[in-house]
């Protein structure tokens, strides 16, 4: 769903649990059926590191790394971008958008919250 | 009614590879070495091993080892996966061997020139093809290559949680750096360590830094097991396997167990420590020292914790006390451990734990010790053992 500018959480269409990272069964009700629910792209700071060695091409450093707790409760480890490594901390509400590289692959990636 | 694992085997003989930076060597030449090293410390004949057991990670395949030291025809081979998870596990499979006579005499091997050779935190890359790769696609993708970066998630979010500072990872960095004052085989071996260079270091993965990390290496570690009956007739005093188990919970990954409820403790070595103290018939107050898998100085301190030890979040007042010191109440990896004696992904705590048994440490307490946990990798599935005297 990133390529369509969304962030997709996988869903059960039998028991509805949502699921991350996705898999093709479902641990609760074993079902193989599943479905995907658009995420709000808002979440909490549950966790962070910043890299800052080994660098490794195509990216930026020092490169923030957050995992994030999202609203509709599932994780999700991502990065945090426009953000000074000294300003990131737990619990700092955050909203995701879809980042494009130069290839055009796109990845969801998050900024601070403008409402926090 | 099953079988019990306590005291059925023990390990009677350790085989080490010089460590280095830059072995010269095959990884195949490594294991040779090191396996025949255990042979010789045990007194039995690489002839006479029928068993073989390593890492996924490992190289080098069972049948070239037993080409290689000429081994007996072979009863019983098997690899585990999950990285240093591993480590313990081997000697489970092999007193599973020998306890239901699948194999007499069981070599558990680590072999690799993790330094000149495949370094760790290359990342993948090609096709994804299988379910372990699809699950590293989560994070690598975001420049999450190396262990380190892995587990500063769960270092984080825990020193956060119970006010653990830097310091008290420093603690266990120069803890260990300062048993490696003692072993000449170790890295860290007449390179002291202050805790103003600890803080002083380059940092690599909030919060961690240069010396929290375990160090890369060259070099193999083999232990023989057989039955504790025979055993007693070997060369040395044996290190009986009181108990010992592997251990995977439910959210378990490789690693990056990052959707469970809580990120501060160790489900799996919670598990671990269960089962083990559980078989042995102890618990943590028998346990005089330890070998607490060391990767990384964060996961030492939850492991306290994990191991009961002490209470949830007290692992650094344990630390601050001195407990993993030579004096202390739980001496830890008294050789130096991973981060400062060498890296061959927990086999070489293993030995440890069997010089501790014997008394041979160079990093021996002045207590008796009579029983000694080691565990294997964190945050992987992982295992703990415990060897006791005879």
């Amino acid at each position: 769903m990133a390529a369509e500018g969304k962030l997709g959480i996988q869903r059960c269409s039998d028991c509805q649990l949502l699921r991350h990272p996705p898999r093709p069964m479902c641990g609760q009700c074993h079902s193989l059926q599943w479905d995907s629910v658009e995420a709000s792209g808002r979440g909490t700071i549950c966790s962070y590191t910043v890299l800052t060695h080994p660098q490794f091409p195509g990216y930026d450093y020092p490169l923030v790394i957050v995992l994030v707790d999202l609203e509709e409760g599932t994780r999700l480890l991502s990065q945090l971008v426009d953000c000074e490594p000294a300003a990131v901390d737990f619990g700092l509400p955050v909203q995701m958008h879809i980042q494009e590289d130069a290839d055009g692959f796109k990845l969801p990636v998050f900024r601070l919250a403008e409402d926090r | 009614m099953p079988i019990s694992l306590r005291d059925e085997a023990a390990i009677a003989g350790i085989g080490l590879t010089g460590f280095s930076k830059h072995s010269g060597v095959s990884e195949l030449s490594l294991a040779a070495q090191c396996i025949t090293a255990a042979c010789d410390d045990a007194g039995v004949e690489p002839g006479e091993i029928d068993g073989l057991v390593s890492y996924t990670l490992d190289s080098t395949d069972e049948i070239e080892v037993a080409r290689a030291v000429g081994a007996a025809d072979l009863s019983f081979f098997s690899k585990i996966n999950y990285g240093g998870g591993a480590a313990v596990g081997t000697i489970a499979q092999a007193a599973m061997a020998i306890a239901t006579g699948q194999a007499s005499t069981v070599v558990c091997y680590r072999a690799l020139n993790g330094r000149s050779g495949k370094r760790m935190g290359q990342g993948v890359s090609g096709d994804i093809v299988t379910s372990d790769l699809v699950h590293w696609s989560w994070y690598m993708t975001y420049g999450m290559l190396i262990p380190g970066s892995w587990i500063a998630l769960v270092a984080n979010k825990y020193m956060q949680r119970y006010g653990v500072t830097r310091e008290d990872l420093g603690r266990v960095a120069i803890s260990q750096r300062n048993h490696a004052q003692r072993n000449p085989r170790a890295w860290g071996y007449g390179r002291e360590l202050t805790m103003q260079q600890y803080l002083a270091a380059e940092p690599i993965a909030y919060p961690l830094c240069l010396y929290d990390f375990c160090q890369e290496t060259d070099g193999g570690c083999a232990i023989l097991v057989t039955s504790a009956e025979r055993a007693r007739d070997l060369r040395h005093k044996p290190a009986v396997i009181r108990g010992v188990t592997q251990a995977s919970t439910q959210g378990q990954e490789q690693m990056t167990s990052f959707y469970r409820d809580e990120l501060e403790s160790l489900p799996e070595m919670e598990m671990a420590a269960a089962r083990v103290y559980e078989q042995a018939g102890l618990g943590p107050d028998d346990i005089d020292a330890a070998c607490l898998y060391d990767a990384f100085t964060s996961e030492v301190i939850m492991q306290l914790e994990s191991f009961g030890f002490c209470a949830r979040g007290e692992g650094k007042e344990m630390v601050r006390e001195g407990a993993l010191d030579r004096d202390g109440r739980l001496p830890n990896n008294t050789h130096g451990g991973l981060i400062s004696e060498a890296y061959i992904h927990g086999m070489n705590n293993i030995a440890e734990g069997v010089r501790l048994v014997r008394g041979a440490s160079t990093g021996q307490p002045d207590k008796p010790v009579n029983h000694v946990l080691v565990s294997s990798g964190v945050g992987v599935p992982t295992g703990a053992l415990i060897l006791g005297s005879d």
